[in-house]
Protein backbone atom coordinates (compact mmCIF):
# COMPACT_ATOMS: atom_id res chain seq x y z
CA UNK A 1 0.00 0.00 0.00
CA UNK A 2 1.05 3.52 -0.83
CA UNK A 3 1.21 6.31 1.69
CA UNK A 4 1.74 10.10 1.12
CA UNK A 5 3.70 11.60 3.96
CA UNK A 6 2.98 15.37 3.52
CA UNK A 7 4.96 18.82 5.58
CA UNK A 8 2.14 21.48 5.47
CA UNK A 9 3.62 24.94 7.17
CA UNK A 10 2.24 27.90 7.57
CA UNK A 11 3.69 31.35 5.85
CA UNK A 12 4.49 31.77 9.14
CA UNK A 13 6.72 28.77 9.27
CA UNK A 14 8.84 28.96 6.79
CA UNK A 15 10.16 32.31 7.69
CA UNK A 16 10.80 31.41 11.39
CA UNK A 17 12.76 28.19 9.25
CA UNK A 18 14.72 30.70 7.24
CA UNK A 19 16.09 32.48 10.17
CA UNK A 20 17.63 29.54 12.06
CA UNK A 21 21.30 29.56 12.72
CA UNK A 22 23.85 27.92 10.59
CA UNK A 23 24.43 24.82 12.78
CA UNK A 24 20.78 24.45 13.18
CA UNK A 25 19.92 24.44 9.29
CA UNK A 26 23.03 22.26 8.59
CA UNK A 27 21.55 19.74 11.31
CA UNK A 28 18.09 19.52 9.73
CA UNK A 29 19.46 19.59 5.97
CA UNK A 30 21.67 16.23 7.12
CA UNK A 31 18.47 15.03 8.77
CA UNK A 32 16.75 14.93 5.73
CA UNK A 33 19.61 13.54 3.50
CA UNK A 34 19.99 10.96 5.78
CA UNK A 35 16.49 9.98 6.26
CA UNK A 36 15.86 10.31 2.76
CA UNK A 37 18.75 7.58 2.11
CA UNK A 38 17.50 5.48 4.88
CA UNK A 39 14.35 5.20 2.71
CA UNK A 40 15.97 4.49 -0.40
CA UNK A 41 18.09 1.79 1.14
CA UNK A 42 15.04 0.23 2.17
CA UNK A 43 13.46 -0.26 -0.57
CA UNK A 44 9.96 1.92 0.56
CA UNK A 45 10.31 5.23 -1.10
CA UNK A 46 8.35 5.39 -4.14
CA UNK A 47 8.92 9.75 -4.59
CA UNK A 48 9.52 12.26 -2.83
CA UNK A 49 10.20 16.30 -3.79
CA UNK A 50 10.32 19.42 -1.54
CA UNK A 51 8.53 22.36 -3.48
CA UNK A 52 9.95 25.96 -3.94
CA UNK A 53 8.60 28.09 -1.44
CA UNK A 54 5.24 29.75 -1.01
CA UNK A 55 6.58 33.08 -1.99
CA UNK A 56 5.34 32.83 -5.73
CA UNK A 57 2.70 30.17 -5.10
CA UNK A 58 -0.76 31.28 -6.74
CA UNK A 59 -4.36 29.89 -6.98
CA UNK A 60 -5.35 29.35 -10.89
CA UNK A 61 -9.04 29.34 -11.68
CA UNK A 62 -10.29 28.80 -15.50
CA UNK A 63 -12.34 32.34 -16.41
CA UNK A 64 -15.64 31.91 -18.28
CA UNK A 65 -13.56 31.89 -21.25
CA UNK A 66 -11.29 29.15 -19.96
CA UNK A 67 -8.25 30.93 -19.95
CA UNK A 68 -5.79 31.16 -16.31
CA UNK A 69 -7.33 33.31 -13.52
CA UNK A 70 -4.57 33.79 -11.02
CA UNK A 71 -5.24 34.66 -7.55
CA UNK A 72 -1.75 35.09 -5.14
CA UNK A 73 -3.24 36.60 -2.31
CA UNK A 74 -3.66 34.55 0.93
CA UNK A 75 -4.93 34.70 4.45
CA UNK A 76 -1.97 33.74 7.15
CA UNK A 77 -3.28 30.72 8.64
CA UNK A 78 -3.33 29.04 4.99
CA UNK A 79 -1.04 26.06 5.08
CA UNK A 80 1.34 25.15 1.98
CA UNK A 81 2.55 22.15 1.04
CA UNK A 82 6.39 22.35 1.82
CA UNK A 83 7.41 18.49 0.73
CA UNK A 84 6.35 15.14 0.74
CA UNK A 85 7.07 11.16 0.54
CA UNK A 86 5.22 8.43 -1.01
CA UNK A 87 6.20 5.12 0.37
CA UNK A 88 5.32 2.07 -0.35
CA UNK A 89 4.87 -0.42 2.70
CA UNK A 90 2.61 -3.06 4.16
CA UNK A 91 0.46 -1.33 6.62
CA UNK A 92 -1.02 2.32 7.74
CA UNK A 93 1.22 1.80 11.07
CA UNK A 94 4.65 1.43 8.96
CA UNK A 95 3.71 4.51 7.20
CA UNK A 96 2.79 6.00 10.07
CA UNK A 97 6.22 4.97 12.00
CA UNK A 98 8.28 6.25 8.90
CA UNK A 99 6.21 9.92 9.40
CA UNK A 100 7.29 9.94 13.42
CA UNK A 101 10.75 9.84 12.41
CA UNK A 102 10.38 12.56 9.67
CA UNK A 103 8.55 14.30 12.54
CA UNK A 104 11.80 14.04 14.49
CA UNK A 105 13.75 16.04 12.17
CA UNK A 106 15.70 18.55 14.52
CA UNK A 107 14.48 22.06 15.31
CA UNK A 108 16.79 24.67 16.63
CA UNK A 109 19.59 24.15 19.54
CA UNK A 110 19.00 20.36 18.74
CA UNK A 111 16.02 19.74 20.33
CA UNK A 112 14.01 17.13 18.22
CA UNK A 113 11.20 18.87 16.23
CA UNK A 114 7.62 17.65 16.17
CA UNK A 115 6.89 18.94 12.65
CA UNK A 116 3.09 17.28 11.92
CA UNK A 117 2.44 14.93 9.23
CA UNK A 118 0.00 14.66 7.35
CA UNK A 119 -0.61 10.65 6.47
CA UNK A 120 -2.85 9.63 3.43
CA UNK A 121 -3.38 6.40 1.60
CA UNK A 122 -2.58 6.46 -2.46
CA UNK A 123 -5.23 5.12 -4.06
CA UNK A 124 -4.07 2.45 -6.71
CA UNK A 125 -5.44 -0.84 -8.13
CA UNK A 126 -8.22 -2.46 -7.78
CA UNK A 127 -10.15 -3.35 -4.24
CA UNK A 128 -8.97 -6.08 -3.01
CA UNK A 129 -12.28 -7.63 -2.47
CA UNK A 130 -13.47 -7.60 -6.12
CA UNK A 131 -12.10 -10.62 -7.64
CA UNK B 1 33.97 -17.59 -26.94
CA UNK B 2 33.32 -17.82 -22.97
CA UNK B 3 36.43 -15.72 -22.79
CA UNK B 4 35.05 -13.19 -25.43
CA UNK B 5 32.29 -12.93 -23.54
CA UNK B 6 33.72 -12.13 -20.03
CA UNK B 7 35.51 -9.21 -21.67
CA UNK B 8 32.03 -7.68 -22.80
CA UNK B 9 31.88 -4.98 -19.29
CA UNK B 10 28.53 -3.33 -19.24
CA UNK B 11 30.41 -0.04 -19.18
CA UNK B 12 31.97 -1.19 -22.96
CA UNK B 13 29.20 -2.11 -24.33
CA UNK B 14 26.94 1.19 -23.37
CA UNK B 15 29.33 3.36 -24.96
CA UNK B 16 29.95 0.67 -28.14
CA UNK B 17 26.21 1.29 -28.85
CA UNK B 18 26.37 4.99 -27.47
CA UNK B 19 28.87 5.23 -30.51
CA UNK B 20 27.09 2.89 -32.92
CA UNK B 21 23.86 4.75 -32.60
CA UNK B 22 23.78 7.62 -34.98
CA UNK B 23 25.74 5.42 -37.46
CA UNK B 24 23.36 2.93 -38.07
CA UNK B 25 20.60 4.93 -37.47
CA UNK B 26 21.53 7.60 -40.28
CA UNK B 27 21.97 4.52 -42.65
CA UNK B 28 18.59 3.12 -41.53
CA UNK B 29 16.98 6.66 -42.29
CA UNK B 30 18.68 6.67 -45.91
CA UNK B 31 17.33 3.58 -46.81
CA UNK B 32 13.72 3.70 -45.86
CA UNK B 33 12.95 7.55 -45.51
CA UNK B 34 11.51 7.35 -42.12
CA UNK B 35 13.01 8.69 -39.23
CA UNK B 36 10.34 7.74 -36.78
CA UNK B 37 10.07 4.30 -37.71
CA UNK B 38 14.09 3.77 -37.96
CA UNK B 39 14.42 5.63 -34.57
CA UNK B 40 12.20 3.01 -33.17
CA UNK B 41 13.85 0.19 -35.01
CA UNK B 42 17.63 1.28 -34.06
CA UNK B 43 16.94 1.19 -30.47
CA UNK B 44 15.27 -2.11 -30.50
CA UNK B 45 18.43 -3.49 -32.32
CA UNK B 46 20.35 -1.93 -29.09
CA UNK B 47 18.40 -3.15 -26.85
CA UNK B 48 18.71 -7.07 -28.62
CA UNK B 49 22.78 -6.14 -28.31
CA UNK B 50 22.36 -5.08 -24.93
CA UNK B 51 20.83 -8.80 -23.69
CA UNK B 52 22.92 -11.03 -26.69
CA UNK B 53 26.31 -9.04 -26.67
CA UNK B 54 27.30 -10.09 -22.85
CA UNK B 55 26.35 -13.40 -23.32
CA UNK B 56 27.56 -14.61 -27.09
CA UNK B 57 30.12 -11.58 -27.11
CA UNK B 58 30.09 -8.20 -29.05
CA UNK B 59 30.49 -8.95 -33.21
CA UNK B 60 33.38 -8.80 -35.35
CA UNK B 61 31.47 -6.56 -37.12
CA UNK B 62 29.07 -4.42 -34.35
CA UNK B 63 27.60 -1.96 -36.76
CA UNK B 64 26.76 -4.31 -40.12
CA UNK B 65 25.51 -6.45 -36.66
CA UNK B 66 22.86 -3.54 -35.74
CA UNK B 67 22.16 -2.39 -38.91
CA UNK B 68 21.38 -6.08 -40.00
CA UNK B 69 19.08 -6.12 -37.00
CA UNK B 70 17.16 -2.78 -37.64
CA UNK B 71 16.76 -3.35 -41.00
CA UNK B 72 14.97 -6.74 -40.67
CA UNK B 73 12.42 -4.77 -37.87
CA UNK B 74 11.83 -2.23 -40.64
CA UNK B 75 10.90 -4.74 -42.82
CA UNK B 76 9.12 -6.39 -40.44
CA UNK B 77 6.79 -3.55 -39.49
CA UNK B 78 6.55 -3.00 -43.47
CA UNK B 79 5.54 -6.11 -44.44
CA UNK B 80 3.12 -6.41 -41.31
CA UNK B 81 1.54 -3.07 -42.81
CA UNK B 82 1.60 -4.41 -46.77
CA UNK B 83 -0.66 -7.15 -45.13
CA UNK B 84 -2.75 -5.08 -43.08
CA UNK B 85 -3.13 -3.12 -46.71
CA UNK B 86 -3.61 -6.52 -48.25
CA UNK B 87 -6.61 -7.75 -45.87
CA UNK B 88 -8.08 -4.33 -46.99
CA UNK B 89 -7.98 -4.22 -50.51
CA UNK B 90 -5.32 -2.28 -51.29
CA UNK B 91 -2.49 -3.11 -53.88
CA UNK B 92 0.52 -5.26 -52.17
CA UNK B 93 3.72 -3.73 -51.56
CA UNK B 94 6.80 -5.59 -52.70
CA UNK B 95 9.70 -5.40 -49.67
CA UNK B 96 13.05 -6.34 -50.12
CA UNK B 97 16.57 -5.38 -48.49
CA UNK B 98 20.22 -5.52 -48.90
CA UNK B 99 21.69 -4.03 -45.92
CA UNK B 100 25.09 -4.58 -47.19
CA UNK B 101 24.69 -2.56 -50.27
CA UNK B 102 23.97 1.00 -48.09
CA UNK B 103 26.61 0.53 -45.31
CA UNK B 104 29.54 2.54 -46.25
CA UNK B 105 28.31 4.05 -49.24
CA UNK B 106 27.51 7.45 -47.15
CA UNK B 107 29.93 9.32 -45.06
CA UNK B 108 28.92 8.14 -41.39
CA UNK B 109 30.40 11.66 -40.23
CA UNK B 110 27.73 13.77 -42.30
CA UNK B 111 24.62 10.95 -40.98
CA UNK B 112 25.13 12.21 -37.63
CA UNK B 113 25.03 15.50 -38.79
CA UNK B 114 22.26 15.37 -40.23
CA UNK B 115 20.78 13.72 -37.27
CA UNK B 116 21.62 16.51 -35.07
CA UNK B 117 20.30 18.99 -37.32
CA UNK B 118 16.98 16.93 -37.40
CA UNK B 119 17.04 16.22 -33.85
CA UNK B 120 17.99 20.10 -32.85
CA UNK B 121 15.25 21.42 -35.41
CA UNK B 122 13.62 24.64 -34.22
CA UNK B 123 10.10 23.34 -34.49
CA UNK B 124 10.52 20.82 -31.85
CA UNK B 125 10.22 22.63 -28.15
CA UNK B 126 13.68 22.53 -26.06
CA UNK B 127 12.69 19.54 -24.24
CA UNK B 128 11.73 17.42 -26.95
CA UNK B 129 15.06 18.70 -28.53
CA UNK B 130 17.02 17.33 -25.93
CA UNK B 131 15.56 13.98 -25.15
CA UNK B 132 15.34 13.20 -28.97
CA UNK B 133 19.23 14.30 -29.64
CA UNK B 134 20.07 12.06 -26.08
CA UNK B 135 17.89 9.04 -28.21
CA UNK B 136 19.44 9.38 -31.69
CA UNK B 137 22.64 10.66 -31.24
CA UNK B 138 23.24 9.72 -28.10
CA UNK B 139 22.06 6.61 -28.09
CA UNK B 140 21.05 6.52 -24.85
CA UNK B 141 17.54 4.50 -23.67
CA UNK B 142 14.40 6.53 -22.82
CA UNK B 143 14.77 4.53 -19.69
CA UNK B 144 17.78 6.41 -19.22
CA UNK B 145 16.84 9.37 -20.43
CA UNK B 146 13.56 9.41 -18.05
CA UNK B 147 15.39 8.72 -15.35
CA UNK B 148 18.33 11.65 -16.08
CA UNK B 149 15.36 13.84 -15.92
CA UNK B 150 13.37 12.33 -12.88
CA UNK B 151 10.53 12.06 -15.39
CA UNK B 152 8.26 8.44 -15.75
CA UNK B 153 9.25 6.32 -18.55
CA UNK B 154 6.22 6.32 -20.22
CA UNK B 155 6.24 10.62 -19.85
CA UNK B 156 9.61 10.63 -21.45
CA UNK B 157 8.53 7.45 -24.39
CA UNK B 158 5.56 9.99 -25.11
CA UNK B 159 7.82 12.93 -25.37
CA UNK B 160 9.97 11.32 -27.72
CA UNK B 161 7.65 9.85 -29.93
CA UNK B 162 5.33 13.50 -29.79
CA UNK B 163 9.18 14.76 -31.44
CA UNK B 164 9.54 12.71 -33.79
CA UNK B 165 6.02 13.09 -34.89
CA UNK B 166 6.57 16.72 -35.30
CA UNK B 167 9.18 16.05 -37.68
CA UNK B 168 7.45 13.55 -40.01
CA UNK B 169 4.97 16.55 -39.88
CA UNK B 170 6.71 19.11 -40.64
CA UNK B 171 8.74 17.24 -43.83
CA UNK B 172 11.95 17.76 -42.96
CA UNK B 173 14.14 16.19 -45.57
CA UNK B 174 17.08 13.93 -44.39
CA UNK B 175 19.61 15.79 -45.78
CA UNK B 176 21.94 18.76 -44.59
CA UNK B 177 20.48 22.32 -44.17
CA UNK B 178 20.98 24.48 -47.01
CA UNK B 179 24.61 26.77 -46.83
CA UNK B 180 22.16 29.85 -45.87
CA UNK B 181 20.24 28.17 -43.25
CA UNK B 182 23.39 25.98 -41.78
CA UNK B 183 24.82 28.91 -39.39
CA UNK B 184 21.78 29.22 -37.69
CA UNK B 185 20.70 25.56 -37.55
CA UNK B 186 24.53 24.94 -36.14
CA UNK B 187 23.60 27.03 -33.44
CA UNK B 188 20.58 25.05 -32.55
CA UNK B 189 22.39 22.24 -32.32
CA UNK B 190 25.32 24.36 -29.58
CA UNK B 191 22.33 25.37 -27.91
CA UNK B 192 20.83 22.14 -27.24
CA UNK B 193 23.78 20.75 -25.67
CA UNK B 194 25.00 23.15 -23.55
CA UNK B 195 21.75 22.89 -22.38
CA UNK B 196 21.95 19.24 -21.95
CA UNK B 197 25.35 20.04 -19.98
CA UNK B 198 24.05 22.55 -17.82
CA UNK B 199 20.86 20.33 -17.10
CA UNK B 200 23.68 17.49 -15.60
CA UNK B 201 26.06 20.32 -14.26
CA UNK B 202 23.17 22.54 -12.10
CA UNK B 203 20.31 20.20 -12.27
CA UNK B 204 16.98 22.89 -12.37
CA UNK B 205 15.02 20.28 -10.62
CA UNK B 206 15.50 17.72 -7.90
CA UNK B 207 17.88 17.43 -4.73
CA UNK B 208 20.77 16.22 -6.26
CA UNK B 209 22.70 19.59 -7.36
CA UNK B 210 24.96 17.75 -10.27
CA UNK B 211 23.65 14.46 -12.34
CA UNK B 212 26.87 14.39 -14.02
CA UNK B 213 25.97 11.30 -16.39
CA UNK B 214 24.07 14.86 -18.52
CA UNK B 215 27.11 16.92 -18.54
CA UNK B 216 29.35 14.15 -19.91
CA UNK B 217 27.24 12.81 -22.31
CA UNK B 218 26.93 16.61 -23.50
CA UNK B 219 30.91 16.76 -23.26
CA UNK B 220 30.97 13.42 -25.34
CA UNK B 221 28.11 15.04 -27.43
CA UNK B 222 30.38 18.55 -28.31
CA UNK B 223 33.71 16.51 -28.91
CA UNK B 224 31.12 14.93 -31.71
CA UNK B 225 30.70 17.69 -33.42
CA UNK B 226 33.93 19.70 -33.08
CA UNK B 227 35.19 16.42 -35.23
CA UNK B 228 32.55 17.21 -37.70
CA UNK B 229 33.54 20.81 -37.58
CA UNK B 230 36.61 21.60 -36.83
CA UNK B 231 36.57 25.05 -38.60
CA UNK B 232 33.56 26.49 -36.59
CA UNK B 233 34.65 28.61 -33.77
CA UNK B 234 31.96 28.63 -31.82
CA UNK B 235 31.50 25.16 -32.01
CA UNK B 236 35.18 25.02 -30.49
CA UNK B 237 34.02 27.72 -27.95
CA UNK B 238 31.64 25.85 -26.48
CA UNK B 239 33.44 22.31 -26.14
CA UNK B 240 36.10 24.68 -24.28
CA UNK B 241 33.69 25.76 -21.84
CA UNK B 242 32.06 22.54 -21.15
CA UNK B 243 35.53 21.23 -20.21
CA UNK B 244 36.84 24.26 -18.41
CA UNK B 245 33.44 24.45 -16.34
CA UNK B 246 32.81 21.16 -15.78
CA UNK B 247 36.70 20.77 -14.54
CA UNK B 248 35.40 21.99 -10.97
CA UNK B 249 32.50 19.47 -10.77
CA UNK B 250 34.69 18.30 -7.68
CA UNK B 251 34.92 21.44 -5.89
CA UNK B 252 31.36 22.75 -6.33
CA UNK B 253 29.57 20.17 -4.01
CA UNK B 254 31.07 19.52 -0.61
CA UNK B 255 30.75 15.69 0.80
CA UNK B 256 27.22 16.67 1.99
CA UNK B 257 26.35 17.93 -1.09
CA UNK B 258 26.01 21.16 -0.09
CA UNK B 259 26.87 23.87 -2.62
CA UNK B 260 30.22 25.92 -2.55
CA UNK B 261 30.83 29.05 -4.16
CA UNK B 262 33.50 29.88 -6.89
CA UNK B 263 35.64 31.62 -4.53
CA UNK B 264 35.40 28.96 -1.69
CA UNK B 265 36.14 26.38 -3.73
CA UNK B 266 39.78 24.00 -2.87
CA UNK B 267 40.90 24.28 -6.38
CA UNK B 268 43.47 21.68 -5.86
CA UNK B 269 40.34 19.61 -6.68
CA UNK B 270 40.04 21.28 -9.97
CA UNK B 271 40.56 18.59 -13.15
CA UNK B 272 44.03 20.15 -14.00
CA UNK B 273 43.70 17.77 -17.72
CA UNK B 274 40.79 19.09 -18.55
CA UNK B 275 41.61 22.68 -18.08
CA UNK B 276 44.75 22.35 -20.08
CA UNK B 277 42.18 20.58 -22.52
CA UNK B 278 40.13 23.52 -22.41
CA UNK B 279 42.59 26.55 -22.60
CA UNK B 280 44.38 25.35 -25.02
CA UNK B 281 41.27 24.88 -27.15
CA UNK B 282 40.38 28.39 -26.44
CA UNK B 283 43.44 29.56 -26.46
CA UNK B 284 44.07 28.35 -30.48
CA UNK B 285 40.52 29.32 -31.26
CA UNK B 286 40.16 33.21 -29.62
CA UNK B 287 42.67 34.44 -32.29
CA UNK B 288 40.75 32.80 -35.30
CA UNK B 289 38.91 36.08 -35.50
CA UNK B 290 34.98 35.03 -35.23
CA UNK B 291 34.48 35.42 -31.63
CA UNK B 292 31.01 34.24 -30.43
CA UNK B 293 29.41 33.84 -27.19
CA UNK B 294 30.64 30.22 -26.28
CA UNK B 295 33.74 31.47 -26.83
CA UNK B 296 33.32 34.36 -25.00
CA UNK B 297 31.87 32.28 -21.88
CA UNK B 298 35.02 29.77 -22.41
CA UNK B 299 37.45 32.75 -22.38
CA UNK B 300 35.63 33.72 -18.94
CA UNK B 301 35.73 30.16 -17.69
CA UNK B 302 39.44 30.01 -18.22
CA UNK B 303 40.50 33.45 -16.70
CA UNK B 304 38.94 31.79 -13.90
CA UNK B 305 40.24 28.48 -13.98
CA UNK B 306 43.96 30.08 -14.69
CA UNK B 307 43.41 31.89 -11.06
CA UNK B 308 45.61 29.69 -8.01
CA UNK B 309 43.01 31.01 -5.24
CA UNK B 310 40.30 33.22 -5.82
CA UNK B 311 42.60 36.63 -5.28
CA UNK B 312 44.31 36.15 -8.34
CA UNK B 313 41.56 36.07 -10.68
CA UNK B 314 41.74 38.34 -13.35
CA UNK B 315 38.95 40.85 -12.84
CA UNK B 316 39.91 43.70 -15.26
CA UNK B 317 39.96 40.98 -17.73
CA UNK B 318 36.72 39.37 -16.87
CA UNK B 319 34.85 42.44 -16.97
CA UNK B 320 35.95 43.17 -20.47
CA UNK B 321 35.02 39.93 -21.64
CA UNK B 322 31.55 40.57 -20.28
CA UNK B 323 30.96 44.27 -21.95
CA UNK B 324 31.43 42.63 -25.17
CA UNK B 325 29.29 39.13 -23.99
CA UNK B 326 26.68 42.03 -23.09
CA UNK B 327 27.15 43.83 -26.60
CA UNK B 328 26.49 40.66 -28.36
CA UNK B 329 23.51 39.05 -26.41
CA UNK B 330 20.81 39.94 -24.57
CA UNK B 331 20.77 37.32 -21.69
CA UNK B 332 19.77 38.90 -18.33
CA UNK B 333 22.02 36.52 -16.81
CA UNK B 334 25.26 37.80 -18.69
CA UNK B 335 23.90 41.44 -17.40
CA UNK B 336 24.11 40.05 -13.47
CA UNK B 337 27.34 38.41 -14.24
CA UNK B 338 28.41 41.80 -15.60
CA UNK B 339 27.41 43.62 -12.69
CA UNK B 340 29.08 41.06 -10.18
CA UNK B 341 32.93 41.41 -12.08
CA UNK B 342 31.93 45.55 -12.44
CA UNK B 343 31.76 44.96 -8.36
CA UNK B 344 34.85 42.86 -8.50
CA UNK B 345 36.74 45.88 -10.09
CA UNK B 346 35.11 48.78 -9.04
CA UNK B 347 33.90 48.11 -5.88
CA UNK B 348 30.43 47.13 -4.64
CA UNK B 349 28.81 50.23 -5.20
CA UNK B 350 29.06 50.02 -9.32
CA UNK B 351 27.88 46.26 -8.99
CA UNK B 352 25.00 47.67 -7.19
CA UNK B 353 24.15 50.92 -9.54
CA UNK B 354 24.06 48.20 -12.74
CA UNK B 355 21.93 45.74 -10.75
CA UNK B 356 19.43 48.94 -10.31
CA UNK B 357 19.34 49.21 -13.73
CA UNK B 358 18.25 46.00 -14.71
CA UNK B 359 14.92 46.54 -12.21
CA UNK B 360 12.98 47.36 -15.31
CA UNK B 361 14.18 44.02 -16.69
CA UNK B 362 10.75 41.70 -16.49
CA UNK B 363 12.85 38.37 -16.96
CA UNK B 364 14.50 39.40 -13.90
CA UNK B 365 12.00 40.32 -12.02
CA UNK B 366 10.66 37.65 -9.62
CA UNK B 367 14.27 35.60 -10.50
CA UNK B 368 16.04 34.67 -7.46
CA UNK B 369 19.42 35.23 -9.19
CA UNK B 370 18.50 39.38 -8.92
CA UNK B 371 18.46 38.48 -5.20
CA UNK B 372 21.47 36.24 -4.41
CA UNK B 373 23.68 39.19 -6.72
CA UNK B 374 22.26 41.85 -4.50
CA UNK B 375 22.52 40.15 -1.37
CA UNK B 376 26.82 39.32 -2.52
CA UNK B 377 26.77 42.69 -3.64
CA UNK B 378 25.40 44.69 -0.26
CA UNK B 379 27.23 42.14 1.85
CA UNK B 380 30.63 43.15 -0.17
CA UNK B 381 29.76 46.93 0.52
CA UNK B 382 28.67 46.00 4.55
CA UNK B 383 25.32 46.16 4.17
CA UNK B 384 25.03 42.94 6.51
CA UNK B 385 21.37 43.74 7.10
CA UNK B 386 20.09 44.15 3.77
CA UNK B 387 22.23 41.13 2.52
CA UNK B 388 21.01 38.61 4.62
CA UNK B 389 16.86 39.92 3.73
CA UNK B 390 17.81 39.48 0.28
CA UNK B 391 19.90 36.12 0.88
CA UNK B 392 16.50 35.33 2.43
CA UNK B 393 14.38 36.30 -0.43
CA UNK B 394 16.13 34.50 -2.98
CA UNK B 395 16.09 31.42 -1.24
CA UNK B 396 11.91 31.85 -1.20
CA UNK B 397 11.99 32.21 -4.74
CA UNK B 398 14.52 29.29 -6.36
CA UNK B 399 13.51 26.05 -7.43
CA UNK B 400 16.87 24.24 -6.48
CA UNK B 401 16.86 22.63 -3.24
CA UNK B 402 20.84 22.67 -3.13
CA UNK B 403 20.64 26.38 -3.78
CA UNK B 404 18.13 27.03 -1.57
CA UNK B 405 20.28 25.47 1.09
CA UNK B 406 23.16 27.90 0.45
CA UNK B 407 21.38 30.80 0.33
CA UNK B 408 20.00 30.27 3.90
CA UNK B 409 23.34 28.97 5.00
CA UNK B 410 24.36 32.44 3.74
CA UNK B 411 22.11 34.03 5.49
CA UNK B 412 22.41 32.44 8.77
CA UNK B 413 26.11 33.16 8.45
CA UNK B 414 25.83 36.70 8.37
CA UNK B 415 23.09 36.63 11.18
CA UNK B 416 25.90 35.27 13.25
CA UNK B 417 28.63 38.23 12.39
CA UNK B 418 25.67 40.73 13.10
CA UNK B 419 25.00 39.54 16.46
CA UNK B 420 28.90 39.40 17.66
Amino acid sequence: MKYMLMMNATKDVFEWYSKWPKEDLQANFAFMRNFNKELTDSGVLVATAGLAWPDQAVIVRAGTDGTPITDGVFPESKEFLAGYWIVDVESAEEAYRIAARASLAPAPKGTPGTMPLEVRQVMSGPPEDLQ
Amino acid sequence: MIERALDVSTDRLGALLRELTPQVLGTVVRRFHDFAAAEDAVQEASLAAAIQWPSEGIPDNPRAWLTHVAFRRMVDNIRSEAARRRREGEVAVEVSYTPESFIETVSQEDDTLVLLFMCCHPALSTASAIALTLRAVGGLTTAEIAHAFLVPEPTMAQRISRAKQSIKNSGIPFQLPTPDERAQRLRAVLHVLYLIFNEGYTSSAGPELRRGDLSHEAIRLARIVRNLQPDDTEVAGLLALVLLTDARRLARTSAEGELISLSQQDRTLWDKQQIAEGLALISATLPRGSVGPYQLQAAIAAVHDEAERAGDTDWPQILALYDLLRRMSDNPMVRLNHAIAAAMVHGAAEGLKLLDGLKGDARLANHHRMDAVRAHLLELAGDIKSAIRHFRSAAGKTGSLPERNYLLTQAARLSAIKKE
